[in-house]
């Protein structure tokens, strides 16, 4: 390839004795991860904001209905929480380059996907308010649905990158997106504790 | 130590690929399927940009029409229904499918090649970004022509757009528009971003990177943030209009104004999208024609990211006219007129810059100087508009129309042209015509005065925005005219720029590799430069490295199949890891058309989320999966991290 330098090169780097990936902050895909975390994260952000924005609509709150029921959200919760840890245990697994661990672990967080899915669905009977009721309602539904969607999306990534872990075609770069599959449940997890106090606790304390 | 990972041994990863599968080179391919598969972040960005000069093409000819409605009082050519479309086509295009996208497209284009790099980070997602922006610029313009066009402005205010007043389905193909435009700006400057921080040529340090590179990060990070209000919004907003949901109904404790909050806090940031990025235009030009460096370097840097902050705290100054708390009104006064300030800072840099230099007058630098005419204009009735008691008298008149061109027209398109002749030859081979440029130069600068100075006067006598006529009794029809008459002289400026880009591709002037004798990497290569840019990605030790004997140096041995990226570390530009990247693919595109049926099918049913999400899945399932072949060529050039590994293990580390 032509060029129109003018000096010759001296400092040649010579990629050859590079590796050719690396985890955490080092590779392409924790920056493309943390990106989308900080869309997200202000779309959540701005989410709660439209239910306090509400809420100042009104005088009594939440307006003619009673809140969301604590059973369901707060097992949901406790779920998440618990799922920090096979997620962890998977996310070093990852880094470790250990992959019967990381099967192993991977399958877990998938069987932890299937139980808040389905308590999730329980989450929506128990709100006690429709999403065309008042605009309560609709903020109400609209911050749960979103973050069911980030449970969803999610919880297909993990199962499809799992298979992908017990069947192959590995490459060992596979291991860096199991790290940060794991960081993005981190993230699920986090944007749901705001989203947990503002769904049943602010309607109860405000 | 070897470190091997435990059930390597077992088989259990993909063997290796020999010699002869690393050797075979996936080279740009020809025809219609190389057509639709490209990743290479040049090919994108031409598409981009080309896609969207004819949309602003379109926007222009709807302007046009507006301007001959509006030429003479009580004009019937036409209608108000129509033109209720029309203008809000003409500002929804102008905003969401012009000036943004391609402002990208130059990013997508320019930062990859002036960071030295060979690909945009992600490129897969780049195309898969492209072809959504394409599919929603022609959902838009397909309904518009079918009569159902958006009909209730660009901001699209509730209660107008929302389900009791915007019967019909206008609003709704206007708000999944918008759903199309940012999914695809936000996966661009996730891109972007990741490119500038993570691909930069070894030794470009922080405090080496071009200004055009620090204006593009500074507007991607401006997207990052503010376009997720706009999807909140046109979510519920469809919401509302779809299922029943009150977020804008006050009957049922909603808000229009909510809508409000949640359109500025995204729109005003927008203004800035637009912008910036034309500042880091008029940046890359100055030097070059005044050949000499740039003046104040730090301090441009600064003012770049002081803008991106500042933008996001001006959106109530839209909502002057409504019952915002005066307490509010004071600080969004003093935030608007805060942010005069680091565009002054730039302004002085330039014209220091100019001063000290040898100026050669050459179109660009023409372009540039209308920017600053234009611009100063337009920031000075910005600054007018920024107090409340002037914002409460010309509010929704003809004042503010005049204020936002100047703003838009003159901080972003006069850039944008001395842009495209200043990198013309870069992305065709060829140079356009230094004498029909300037024509295009001089009718376009006189026409957008002419067109837009008379709208000032007619505002403050009175004369409302988005009105399809008026009567002659108001007295407004000579400076209508006048405008009218400006508007013809833009239409044949931008006409005689389309001739002049054609008698180039055809029989233009030879450019060479850098004609302008410039200072940033991109004119270190061939133009057009071939796919994969470089095999060498240079090693730099300077701001200015084709002015300096910067090029210090070449990295060596990155595969070209698949293409390796070399990966550096965010601040110093050390070399960290080289990177495999993604080869051609049709799934981007397969995936496009999926999350276009989903987005349209909604417009007319919720159901189309849950059913459109399936084959949605599917093909972003297919694009991941990798194949053996490509798994075995990256095994070829497999090398792990051993350090980082054992470190995670727990042993020792060994050299």
């Amino acid at each position: 390839m032509s060029s129109v330098q003018t000096a010759a090169p001296r400092r040649d780097i010579d990629a050859r004795a590079l590796p050719s990936y690396g985890y955490g902050a080092s590779s392409l895909m924790w920056w493309g991860t943390v990106g989308v975390m900080a869309i997200e994260g202000t779309v959540f952000a701005l989410a709660i904001m439209m239910y306090f924005y509400v809420r100042t609509r009104v005088d009594v709150f939440p307006p003619d209905v009673p809140p969301p029921q604590l059973t369901f959200g707060t097992l949901n919760t406790l779920i998440l929480l618990a799922s920090c840890i096979p997620n962890q245990l998977a996310k070093k697994a990852g880094e470790r380059e250990d992959l019967p661990a990381v099967r192993l672990w991977m399958a877990v967080c998938v069987l932890f996907a299937v139980a808040f899915l389905v308590v999730r669905g329980f989450e929506f009977a128990a709100l006690n308010v429709r999403w065309d009721t008042n605009a309560y309602g609709s903020a109400v539904w609209f911050l749960l649905g979103l973050h069911t969607t980030h449970l969803a999306t999610d919880f297909i990534d993990t199962i499809v990158l799992a298979v992908l872990m017990w069947t192959g075609p590995l490459e060992r770069h596979r291991f860096v997106d199991v790290s940060e599959n794991a960081l993005y449940w981190w993230f699920v997890v986090a944007a749901w504790l705001p989203i947990y106090f503002v769904l049943y606790w602010a309607p109860r304390w405000m | 130590m070897t470190a091997r990972a435990i059930g390597e041994a077992d088989g259990a990863f993909e063997r290796p690929g020999d010699e002869r599968d690393s050797a075979e080179i996936p080279r740009e391919r020809g025809g219609i399927m190389g057509f639709l598969t490209t990743v290479d972040h040049k090919r994108i960005g031409v598409r981009f940009i080309v896609t969207a000069f004819v949309l602003f093409l379109f926007a222009g000819v709807l302007a046009a029409l507006m301007r001959l409605q509006l030429a003479v009082p009580e004009n019937n050519l036409i209608g108000p229904d129509r033109y209720n479309q029309i203008f809000t086509m003409h500002g929804t295009t102008m905003m969401f499918l012009f000036a943004v996208p391609i402002m990208e497209a130059m990013a997508l284009y320019f930062v990859p090649l002036m960071v030295g790099t060979r690909n945009i980070a992600f490129p897969r997602m780049n195309a898969y970004a492209f072809w959504v922006y394409l599919f929603g610029g022609v959902m838009i313009y397909t309904a518009f022509i079918l009569d159902v066009g958006p009909d209730a402005g660009w901001f699209s205010y509730v209660p107008l757009a929302g389900p009791e007043y915007g019967v019909g389905k206008r609003s709704d193909f206007w708000a999944q528009l918008i759903t199309f435009t940012e999914v695809s700006g936000l996966l661009v400057a996730v891109s972007v971003i990741t490119t500038v921080f993570k691909q930069r040529a070894p030794g470009m340090t922080i405090e080496r990177i071009p200004l055009f590179v620090w204006a593009m990060l500074a507007t991607m990070f401006m997207i990052l943030f503010a376009m997720p209000a706009v999807m909140v919004g046109s979510t519920s907003l469809i919401l509302d209009r779809l299922v029943g949901t009150h977020f804008f109904n006050p009957a049922e404790g909603g808000d229009a104004l909510l809508w409000q909050h949640l359109f500025w806090f995204f729109g005003h940031p927008e203004v800035y999208m637009i912008f910036v990025p034309g500042l880091g235009i008029v940046s890359a030009i100055v030097p070059v024609f005044a050949r000499r460096k740039q003046f104040g370097y730090p301090a441009m840097v600064v003012s770049l990211i002081a803008t991106a902050f500042l933008s996001f705290g001006l959106w109530v100054h839209h909502m002057f006219a409504t019952a915002i708390p005066d307490m509010g009104k004071g600080f969004f006064t003093a935030a608007s007129m805060v942010i005069a300030v680091p565009t002054a800072v730039q302004l002085f840099c330039w014209i220091a810059t100019l001063w000290t230099g040898r100026p050669a007058l050459r179109v660009p630098l023409w372009y540039i100087l209308g920017f600053f005419f234009i611009l100063v204009l337009g920031g000075l009735t910005g600054l007018m508009l920024a107090s409340v008691p002037l914002d409460l008298q010309i509010h929704d008149t003809f004042f503010v129309v005049a204020h936002l061109h100047y703003v838009l027209i003159g901080g972003a398109v006069f850039p944008l042209f001395g842009g495209f002749y200043y990198w013309f030859p870069k992305f065709t081979g060829r140079m356009l015509s230094e004498r029909l440029g300037l024509w295009n130069f001089w009718l376009f600068f006189i026409g957008f005065n002419v067109a837009f100075f008379p709208m000032h006067i007619l505002g403050l006598e009175g004369m409302p925005r988005r009105v399809y006529t008026y009567s002659a009794a108001m007295g407004w029809g000579t400076l209508n005219l006048i405008s009218t008459l400006g508007a013809v002289t833009i239409v044949i400026s931008v006409a005689l720029f389309l001739v002049n880009v054609a008698r180039s591709l055809r029989s233009g002037a030879p450019a060479g590799a850098n004609p302008w004798d410039a200072d940033t990497l991109e004119w270190r290569l061939p133009s057009p430069p071939a796919p994969g840019n470089t095999q060498g990605i240079p090693v730099v030790n300077s701001r200015t490295p084709l002015w300096d004997d910067g090029i210090v140096g070449e990295v060596r041995g990155l595969a070209s199949s698949p293409p390796e990226v070399l990966v550096t570390s965010g601040l110093d530009a050390h070399p960290d890891h080289r990177m495999a990247f993604p080869t051609p693919t049709i799934w981007p595109l397969v995936a496009a058309i999926a999350t276009t049926a989903l987005f349209i099918g909604s417009i007319f049913t919720p159901w189309a989320v849950v059913w459109g999400a399936i084959p949605v899945t599917i093909a972003m399932i297919a694009w991941f999966w990798p194949s053996h072949a490509e798994t075995r060529r990256h095994r070829a050039l497999e090398k792990p991290p051993f350090a980082e590994i054992a470190k995670a293990r727990g042993e020792e580390r060994t050299a």
